[in-house]
């Protein structure tokens, strides 16, 4: 093991730990706002046990966010500051934005909203956690558009050593970053809808609280059905995308060997990597994957073999994570329409099987989410910063193998046990469902 | 302007981030280390952690953006300052990622052991912090082994984790330990009532004399150990940053004399604001200087980003940053009450 492949294991671990709780973040303040709102609209008081409810699942879940997210902002600089130093001049401006234009004000606001219930009135109140839900939806987008400058490089030109900024704009406006973003987000509105409807099912199996989690459900399904579908939609435009500006990681995503034009869409592919071949090739729709990358029947695809073998990202997890996502995003897709349409009957807390589902649900956005990361980011290898820098020129120097080892141990225990105490938490206050007693705040906010 | 005018500018911004987070978390951080002194059982321990509930992340934000300033500001600053100090930089990391998580798991499952372990956790977690970051700039002032051909870009480093542990980097060390714990306790004075805050009145007095010790140590010490000194003797008008610190020092007594904690309190800030600047004048206009090589001395005018970068930062600096304090300021009057024994007892949201 070298210094490079141990900062990429520390890397990855770190920060696909970090997006263990990110999306939920990123959903569930979302809908805990709209469930106050709701509140504050109707004065009925099941919206206000809702958002307490979920509003604490919600905490559990940020307060490992938070802390692994500090790891990240200085990880660039630790095991990667040749990188750093390289692109520093436009990577670590949007590092710095986000920090002070969204980080503060969600953990200024989530504070205030934790603790200000008697101190605030219901109206601002509910602000505090719009604005905590803004900011963490700004912060996704800030660092997605960082994070898709390393992926389709703009803005920049190569001076004294290193990348400058010469379009900030450019940035800003960089359409991998905008398609993936709303892609990013989608996913994470997806993941806690399905939460949301896991966790309502699993009281509604066992007849708890029948009102408040059948309003659950219901409210859930709707944004489940959505953003899946909005998931599938961008992820669609996102390969179109790629197709165009990334060919070699295109054409691992589809184990597409030789390029052809009217290529044609396999059902079932087996790569057979060493061979430079697929080994399977079964089920194929004609034209199908020319007209999804390029919206027209005789676009040509670029096949693997056009490219040197060392720029060729790792064909089989590449192809197998994507497929992977794609199927698990149809069945999201799939499941959360079944939801809206059973869950309009009354009686539907008696359909155990499909209560069951739902709770074995929990787990597939969160597979298909890592699962998107290890499209983008496998194959963006061997590139750090797509066509402009190799990864293996990025790492520290100042930096050796005992000290990576050593760290990557460390953050393996303990962000293991860590990890561990938080989803046994969260799965602990889940269970118990929520407070009877809201008197409290009733009694200060006043009532309707 | 000048590209020298930016880099000035981002220069003092970058202690003035320093000096922030160090006055904003160092009560966090004192007085979660103290808190086996300040408080005796479970539910002053619930109101100590509760006095800092509603703050302590957003205080840990200035240090994210001061991460990411220097990132931004000046890149190969923070390529190797980080890399450099990777070993002693990852452990701070741990710490702070398990105070983090202590304040919101303590509560959550109701048993003696559970919470003892959060207890312990929470101590250990904050003094490593408090003092790791004492031993960072201590090495800082110093400088650190290094050698850097900015033409060639070639940079190289021969510390080690141990060669950190030099005694100047350690009474540096000490010091910030010591700041923080006579801050943290003054928090905890005027945070919270009964016998908590007359324990956090207590400690601080007791422990200023240790803390006026070691600053005077640390002042001596600086002249042999640092270069310091230098700017100050070129322009001896600087001198009022640290006499300001000095005097704010003795204020702290004063007033912790005359019972009057929030004084105390303010002049605590003032302290800790005063020393970080005291510093980073000194260091001027260098961010890291190496201690083998003048040449290899990490200025802001070598390390930073361009022009456009630093420009654009600013205004982003100069539209967000008041924007920023004002809903600090808001918020701190908004929990600007004591915490009492009966608010966490009866606030089913509190820690
Ligand atoms: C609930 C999670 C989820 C689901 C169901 C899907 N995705 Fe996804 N996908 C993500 C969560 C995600 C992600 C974690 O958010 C990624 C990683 C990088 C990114 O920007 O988003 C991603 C990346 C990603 C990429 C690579 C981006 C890059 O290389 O930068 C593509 C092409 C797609 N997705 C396409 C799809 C398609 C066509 C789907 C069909 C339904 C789909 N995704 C479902
Ligand atoms: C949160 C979701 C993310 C996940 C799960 C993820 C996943 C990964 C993985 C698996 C690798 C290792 C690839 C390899 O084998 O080399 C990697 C590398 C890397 N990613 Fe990401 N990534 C994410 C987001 C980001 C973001 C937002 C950035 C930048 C802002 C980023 C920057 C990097 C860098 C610098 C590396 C190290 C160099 C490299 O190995 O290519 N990643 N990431
Ligand atoms: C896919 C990319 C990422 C997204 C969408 C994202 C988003 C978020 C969100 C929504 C939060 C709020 C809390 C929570 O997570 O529960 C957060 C926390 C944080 N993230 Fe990430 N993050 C990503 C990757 C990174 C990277 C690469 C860095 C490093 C630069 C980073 C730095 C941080 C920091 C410092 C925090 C803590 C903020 C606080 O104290 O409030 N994140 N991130």
């Amino acid at each position: 093991m070298n210094v490079v492949t141990l900062s990429q294991w520390q890397f990855a671990s770190t920060i696909m730990f970090h997006w263990i709780f990110v999306p939920l973040t990123l959903g569930l303040s979302i809908m805990t706002a709209w469930m106050e709102t709701r509140y504050v609209m109707t004065g009925d008081e099941l919206w206000l046990r809702m958002t307490k409810f979920w509003g604490k699942l919600f905490l559990i879940n940020f307060a490992l966010g938070v802390v692994t997210g500090i790891t990240m902002e200085f990880q660039f600089g630790l095991n990667w500051s040749e990188y750093s130093r390289f692109v520093g001049d436009i990577f670590g401006a949007p590092l710095a934005i986000e920090a002070t234009v969204a980080f503060f004000m969600e953990s200024v606001f989530i504070g205030v909203w934790i603790f200000g219930w008697n101190k605030l009135s219901k109206k601002i109140h509910a602000v505090t956690i719009w604005l905590t839900a803004l900011a963490t939806n700004l912060s996704a987008l800030i660092i997605l558009l960082a994070n898709a400058w390393m992926q389709h490089p703009v803005g920049y030109v190569i001076r004294n050593g290193r990348a400058e900024m010469n379009d900030f704009l450019a940035v800003l406006t960089n359409e991998y970053g905008l398609i993936k973003f709303a892609h990013a987000l989608m996913s994470g509105y997806a993941l806690a809808a399905f939460v949301i409807m896991g966790v309502s099912a699993w009281h509604l199996l066992r007849n708890n609280e029948t009102d408040f989690f059948k309003r659950s459900f219901r409210m859930a399904a709707n944004w489940a059905f959505v953003a899946s579908l909005l998931v599938g939609l961008t992820g669609d435009f996102h390969a179109a995308e790629i197709a165009e500006k990334q060919p070699e990681k295109f054409a691992a995503m589809e184990s597409v060997w030789e390029t052809k034009r009217n290529a044609g869409m396999s059902l079932l592919i087996i790569p057979d990597a060493k061979n430079e071949r697929n080994a399977v090739e079964v089920f194929t729709i004609p034209s199908m994957l020319s007209y999804m990358a390029f919206r027209e029947a005789d676009g040509e695809i670029k096949g693997l073999k056009d490219f040197p073998k060392e720029m060729r990202p790792p064909v089989t997890p590449v192809f197998l994570s994507f497929r992977l996502m794609v199927g698990l995003g149809t069945f999201m897709i799939l499941v959360s329409l079944a939801g809206i349409v059973i869950s309009r009957k009354e009686s539907f807390t008696d359909n155990r099987l499909f209560l069951s589902l739902m709770v074995f649900s929990i787990p597939v956005p969160y597979i298909a989410e890592q699962l998107g990361w290890l499209v983008a980011e496998l194959g963006r290898q061997p590139w750090i910063v797509y066509g402009v820098m190799k990864t293996v020129d990025a790492v520290s120097k100042s930096i050796s193998v005992t000290q990576v080892a050593l760290s990557l141990l460390g953050f393996t225990l303990l962000y293991g046990v860590l990890g561990a105490i938080d989803i046994f938490l969260l799965v602990k206050y889940a269970k118990k469902g929520p407070d009877t007693d809201i008197s409290n705040i009733i009694k200060v906010q006043g009532r309707g | 302007m000048d590209i020298s005018v930016f880099q000035i500018i981002w220069f003092v911004l970058w202690g003035v981030l320093w000096a922030v987070y160090f006055m904003l978390d160092g009560f966090v951080l004192g007085s979660g280390f103290m808190a086996g002194f300040l408080a005796k059982n479970d539910t002053e321990k619930r109101v100590l952690i509760n006095s800092v509930g509603p703050v302590w992340d957003g205080n840990e934000v200035w240090l994210v953006t001061a991460g990411g300033a220097t990132f931004a500001a000046f890149p190969t600053t923070y390529a190797l300052m980080f890399s450099n100090l990777y070993s002693a930089l990852v452990l701070l990391l741990f710490a702070l990622i398990v105070r983090g998580v202590s304040f919101e798991f303590r509560g959550k499952i109701d048993t003696t052991v559970w919470k003892k372990s959060w207890d312990t956790a929470i101590i250990v977690s904050s003094f490593l912090p408090a003092l790791l970051f004492g031993v960072a700039f201590g090495n800082i002032f110093k400088g650190i082994p290094m050698r850097n051909d900015f033409a060639a870009i070639n940079f190289s480093y021969d510390g080690s984790l141990v060669g950190l542990l030099n005694p100047y980097g350690l009474l540096t060390g000490v010091l910030f330990v010591l700041l923080f714990a006579v801050h943290g306790s003054l928090y905890a004075a005027i945070k919270t009532t009964g016998d908590l805050s007359r324990r956090g009145a207590d400690l601080a007095d007791k422990l200023w004399i240790p803390l006026l010790v070691v600053a005077v140590a640390f002042l001596g010490y600086t002249y042999p150990a640092t270069k310091l000194y230098d700017n100050f003797l070129k322009a001896p008008v600087l001198l009022i940053v640290p006499v300001i610190a000095v005097i704010s020092l003795l204020l702290v007594k004063v007033f912790i004399a005359k019972g009057s904690c929030h004084k105390a309190f303010l002049f605590s800030c003032l302290t800790i604001v005063f020393v970080v600047f005291t510093g980073v004048t000194g260091l001027f206009p260098n961010l890291i200087p190496s201690s083998i090589d003048p040449a290899s001395n990490l200025t802001i005018f070598n390390s930073s980003s361009s022009l456009l970068t630093l420009k654009i930062m600013t205004v982003v600096a100069a539209i967000f940053v008041p924007i920023v304090i004002c809903y600090k300021i808001w918020v701190y009057r908004l929990f600007r009450a004591r915490v009492t024994e009966a608010d966490v007892l009866e606030n089913h949201e509190a820690y």
